[in-house]
C-alpha cells in the first residue's frame, strides 16, 4: 500500500469535515436526546444531541474527541440526518453500515452526499469502528426515544 | 547480540506488509514467536498430545512430564523456591483476578486499603476496584511524578497500617517506567501488607528473582515473552497460596469428591481446574530456553540501547510529545502534534510499520497524561536501530501527509 491508497481513506471531503466540523456543539433545548458513546478499543468518545419532533430529526449536534475518521463521520452524519424522518435516518444508518463493511448497498432514494467519501474506509478494517461510532450513537438515541414513547 | 541470527529465528518478521518490509514495533502488545517455540508445540501435537495427570498410558506420561517440567523451568526462570508456588493461568489478567477473588475477598474488610499507582494497566486495576466494592475496602493511589515515576517517600506516605495489598506494575506498559519493586515490597511488608506485582511487561525483558524482590505474588504472561498465547503464570508464596481457596473448581483440581462435598489437591494443582493449556506450557518452556540462551541481561541491554536511540531520534521530530522517564524499558509512547494516534498508526501501517494506538488499557493513566490516546512503539530482542530509523522516517512522512490534508 502506498500513500495513493491512503488518499482513498483520507479523501479531501473527509479532511474538510475533520478540519471544519459541521454541527459541533450543544442543542439549546430542554427537549433533546443526549447520547454518550465510546469506542472502548481506542478511547474515542462522542456526545451526540438529537432533537426529535413528530418523528423527524429537527436538529443534530455533537462534541467529542477522536481521530479524523470518527470526527468527520460524526460531522457528516449530523448533516445527513437533519430533517430526515426517524425511519429514514435508521435506514440510512443500515446502508452506511453496509457501505463501510464493503458490502453491496442500495442507495435507493437516499442522497448519501459527502458520506460516500467514507467508502474507502472499508479497505481499512481497523478503522471501520471509527466511522460507525456516530451512527451507532444516533441509532441508540432513536431506539431509546422510541422505547420511552 | 547478532541481530540477524536472532531475526532468522522469527520467520514472521521476514515478510512484506503493504509492499514494505514489515517493521514490527508492537511487542508490548504481544511478542513474536521464535522457531524453537513453534517447533516444540508442533512436536507436542504430532508426537505426544495427551491429557495430563490421569492417563496410565505412555503418551499421558510424556505429556505430564513435559507439563510439569515446564513448571520447574518457570520456577527456575523467576528464582522461586518451589514448583508449588508456580500456578499456570490463562495470563496476567487471570492471575491477578485469582488473587483478587481468592486472597483479597477472603482477607479484606471495611477500613482496609488497597494501594495502587495511576500507571496501572486495567488488568491490575479493575480486579482491585471489584475487590474493594465487594469487601468495603478503599483504593488509594501513590502520587506520580511528572516524568511518570514514583518516589519511595510517597510510597511510605501512602501505605499505612490499614493497607492490606499493594499492587503495582513492575514495568509500565505505557511509560516504560521500571518501578522499584524490591523497595516498595519492603515498605508494604513493614506495614503488614502483601505485595502484588503485575510482571507482564518486565518478565520478557529483564532477569526476575522473586525471592530477591521478596514479593508475595507475581503475575505474568507467556505471549509477551516469545511464548504462545493462552498461558501465563501466577507466582505466590507457598504459605499464602496454602491458605487460599481455589478460584475455579471442577475436574483435575480435586482430591476426593462425594455427593455434598469435595477436598482439593495440594499446591499447585488446587488452582488448576479443568484441562490446562498443555501445548502452551511446552511452548512457554521452549521460550524460556530461547531467552536464556540469548541471555536476559543481553536482551535488557539491547533494548535499553534501542530505547535510548529511539528517544534521541524521536525527540528531533518537531511537534512530537514523548511520555515517560529517561530511564525505561524498550518502548516509547508519544503523540505527533494534533495528528490523532489512530491516523498516525494507519499511515505507518501503509509503510509496513506496526505500532499500537489507543489508550493501551490504561484509561486512568491517559486521564493523568491529559490525553485520550497515544501512539506507542515497543521493541524486543529482534528489533534493530534501522527499524527505529524507519519509524522516524514514517513519522516524518505522516507529518507531511497530514500537513497537506489538514
Amino acid at each position: 500500500m502506498s500513500f495513493k491508497n491512503l488518499d482513498q481513506l483520507y479523501r479531501q471531503v473527509i479532511m474538510d469535515h475533520y478540519k471544519n466540523p459541521r454541527n459541533k456543539g450543544q442543542i439549546d433545548s430542554n427537549d433533546k436526546l443526549t447520547i454518550d458513546m465510546n469506542n472502548p478499543t481506542c478511547g474515542d468518545r462522542i456526545q451526540l444531541h438529537l432533537e426529535v419532533k413528530d418523528n423527524v430529526i429537527k436538529d443534530a449536534k455533537f462534541t467529542g474527541e477522536g481521530c479524523s475518521i470518527s470526527l468527520s463521520s460524526a460531522s457528516m452524519m449530523t448533516e445527513a440526518v437533519k430533517g430526515l424522518s426517524v425511519d429514514k435516518a435508521m435506514h440510512m444508518s443500515e446502508i452506511f453500515s453496509d457501505m463501510i463493511q464493503g458490502k453491496e448497498f442500495d442507495e435507493e432514494d437516499l442522497d448519501l452526499g459527502d458520506i460516500q467519501a467514507l467508502q474507502g474506509v472499508s479497505k481499512f478494517p481497523a478503522r471501520i469502528k471509527c466511522a460507525t461510532l456516530a451512527w451507532k450513537a444516533m441509532e441508540k438515541g432513536i431506539r431509546e426515544d422510541q422505547s420511552h414513547s | 547480540m547478532d541481530s540477524q541470527a536472532i531475526r532468522n529465528q522469527f520467520p514472521i518478521l521476514d515478510q512484506q506488509v503493504n509492499d514494505h518490509q514489515l517493521v514490527y514495533l508492537d511487542s508490548a502488545a504481544t511478542s513474536q514467536k521464535p522457531l524453537p517455540v513453534i517447533e516444540a508445540m508442533n512436536r507436542y501435537y504430532r508426537e505426544y498430545n495427551s491429557n495430563i495427570h490421569r492417563g496410565v498410558h505412555t503418551l499421558g506420561t510424556r505429556a505430564t512430564d513435559a507439563y510439569e517440567g515446564a513448571r520447574d523451568k518457570v520456577r527456575q526462570f523467576i528464582g522461586a523456591a518451589s514448583a508449588k508456588e508456580i500456578i499456570y493461568t490463562r495470563g496476567t489478567t487471570a492471575g491477578l483476578n485469582l488473587i483478587s477473588y481468592s486472597y483479597a475477598r477472603a482477607n479484606l474488610s471495611e477500613g482496609d486499603e488497597i494501594v495502587l499507582t495511576p500507571m496501572e494497566h486495567h488488568a491490575n486495576l479493575i480486579p482491585w476496584q471489584q475487590a474493594a466494592k465487594a469487601t468495603g475496602a478503599t483504593l488509594k493511589y501513590i502520587p506520580m511524578q511528572k516524568d511518570g515515576t514514583i518516589r519511595l517517600e510517597d510510597v511510605r506516605e501512602t501505605v499505612t497500617e490499614h493497607t492490606k495489598i499493594v499492587a503495582m506494575a513492575h514495568v509500565s506498559n505505557v511509560l516504560g517506567t521500571i518501578n522499584p519493586i524490591k523497595e516498595v515490597a519492603a515498605i508494604a511488608h513493614e506495614k503488614g501488607a502483601v505485595m502484588v506485582v503485575d510482571g507482564a511487561q518486565s518478565t520478557p525483558h529483564m532477569k526476575i528473582d522473586v525471592v530477591d524482590l521478596d514479593v508475595d505474588f507475581y503475575a505474568f504472561s507467556s505471549h509477551k515473552m516469545a511464548g504462545p498465547t493462552g498461558i501465563g503464570i501466577l507466582y505466590g508464596k507457598e504459605r499464602l497460596l496454602e491458605n487460599m481457596e481455589p478460584f475455579e473448581t471442577g475436574g483435575e483440581m480435586i482430591d476426593f469428591v462425594d455427593y455434598y462435598d469435595a477436598t482439593w489437591k495440594e499446591l499447585p494443582w488446587k488452582f488448576e481446574a479443568g484441562t490446562m493449556p498443555i501445548a502452551e506450557a511446552v511452548g512457554l518452556s521452549a521460550a524460556i530456553d530461547f531467552l536464556q540462551d540469548v541471555g536476559l541481561e543481553k536482551i535488557h541491554e539491547h533494548e535499553t540501547k534501542l530505547a535510548r536511540y529511539a528517544l534521541e531520534q524521536l525527540k528531533a521530530i518537531e511537534g512530537i510529545q514523548i511520555y515517560g522517564p529517561a530511564e525505561r524499558v524498550g518502548l516509547v509512547t508519544f503523540n505527533l502534534g494534533d495528528v490523532h494516534p489512530h491516523d498516525v498508526a494507519t499511515v505507518l501501517d501503509a509503510e509496513g510499520i506496526a505500532i499500537r494506538a489507543g489508550h493501551h488499557c490504561a484509561q486512568p493513566l491517559m486521564k493523568w497524561l491529559g490525553v485520550s490516546s497515544t501512539a506507542r512503539a515497543s521493541f524486543y530482542l529482534y528489533n534493530t536501530t534501522s527499524e527505529i530509523d524507519a519509524l522516524v522516517e514514517g513519522l516524518k512522512k505522516t507529518k507531511e501527509y497530514f500537513s497537506d490534508v489538514l
